[in-house]
């Protein structure tokens, strides 16, 4: 599509605080992220483009581009306490959005409260970060990031007609389009249950320890 | 270069003396890990944006600590916000206070609140001259050809 470069992941980073939208900044940019910054989960979706009633209104003149995705993210890094819509209202729209839904989202938050992890988790967030957030914290997300891209590569070559939201599409201009809509269907059972599966295990120590002062986990 | 040797352990030991008094903490470390040729001003920026910020907040508590009905709801929020950008910096004390004040937000109770931001407010002010006399001493040092010891 030669949107984004192949070098270079783009990180969507929300945070109401301007200190900690520098300090995540700093640190993307450390990690060679590409990154964009705003305030509030509002504008995050903006930037998206997904808007309050999921349709593009030619009559109203948007500050970030109206057609989904012509500015690629790779990652959704928010934190959670933010005025209006908290990190988990924007997690729980990202995941409600058939195009947005499969960028992975990362939680900040500066308070370690289980039931609020379990719940962004259960949601869909990959990662549950404890402010401050570390450069050891930054390093953990490219897995995230990769296998979302995995997943979307292998998509695109089993199925070149799906519109872009990733649903199957019902008929195929494709030899054998039985077998097409298998493979995808088959496809979204196994992320979803891979997923599942994540959970179930329990979640990773890492993720859910309070992290001490001076003792960083090293992935 | 007798002169810079010396700035530089000046340099070494008042940062230092932070660390051990406790008024900064680890997190300080990484926003200077973070500094490098790209960005040599990092940390004075984000601990101006700091300054900035807590004097803001600061401003707030009192004005909503003096009302005939405080509204709790809103002095916690500042707090909080005070926490989390004491905690970013790495500002040890002012966040510690900050959790102390926080209680007293959830008992309503007005005297304690009080009380917590004159510690808040003379903690904050401690941590603010000494940064300023770190950031100088660096200053001095590179004007006179040293670099900052990592």
């Amino acid at each position: 599509m030669g949107m984004a470069t192949e070098s270079q992941f783009h990180v969507l980073a929300v945070d109401d605080s301007l200190i900690d939208r520098k300090l995540i900044e700093k640190l993307l940019k450390t990690s060679s992220y590409q990154v964009t910054t705003v305030d509030s989960g509002t504008k995050a979706l903006e930037f998206l483009g997904l808007h309050e009633d999921d349709q593009s209104n030619p009559n109203t003149a948007p500050v970030f581009p109206n057609n989904h995705q012509e500015v690629e993210v790779n990652l959704i890094i928010t934190d959670y306490c933010m005025p209006g819509m908290t990190g988990y209202d924007l997690l729980r729209k990202i995941k409600e959005s058939s195009s947005l839904r499969n960028i992975p989202v990362v939680i900040m938050s500066s308070e370690n409260v289980p039931s609020r992890i379990n719940r962004c988790l259960e949601e869909g967030a990959e990662e549950f970060f404890l402010k401050p957030v570390r450069l050891s914290d930054v390093n953990r997300l490219k897995p995230h990031i990769m296998k979302t891209k995995l997943k979307d590569q292998k998509q695109e070559n089993t199925d070149d007609d799906d519109d872009e939201s990733g649903n199957p599409v019902l008929q195929s201009q494709e030899e054998h389009p039985q077998r097409q809509q298998q493979q995808q269907q088959h496809h979204h059972q196994h992320s979803n249950s891979n997923k599942r599966k994540a959970l179930e295990e329990g979640l990773s120590p890492e993720r859910t320890r309070p992290r001490y002062n001076g003792v960083t986990t090293v992935v | 270069m007798d002169g810079v040797v010396q700035l530089q352990k000046q340099l070494v030991d008042y940062s230092a003396s932070l660390f051990d008094e406790g008024i900064l903490d680890e997190q300080f470390n990484q926003l200077q890990q973070l500094q490098d040729e790209s960005n040599p001003d990092f940390v004075v920026e984000v601990v101006s944006l700091f300054f900035e910020d807590s004097e803001r907040l600061l401003n707030e508590l009192g004005k909503a600590l003096e009302q005939q009905t405080v509204d709790f709801k809103k002095v916690d929020a500042h707090v909080h916000q005070l926490k989390g950008s004491s905690s970013s910096i790495g500002a040890q004390r002012v966040q510690k206070l900050c959790i102390g004040f926080r209680n007293y937000c959830e008992e309503l109770n007005t005297e304690g609140c009080l009380k917590c931001l004159q510690q808040v407010k003379h903690e904050y002010s401690l941590v603010k001259t000494k940064l300023e006399t770190l950031f100088k001493l660096e200053r001095q040092l590179i004007a006179a050809g040293g670099s900052i010891p990592t």
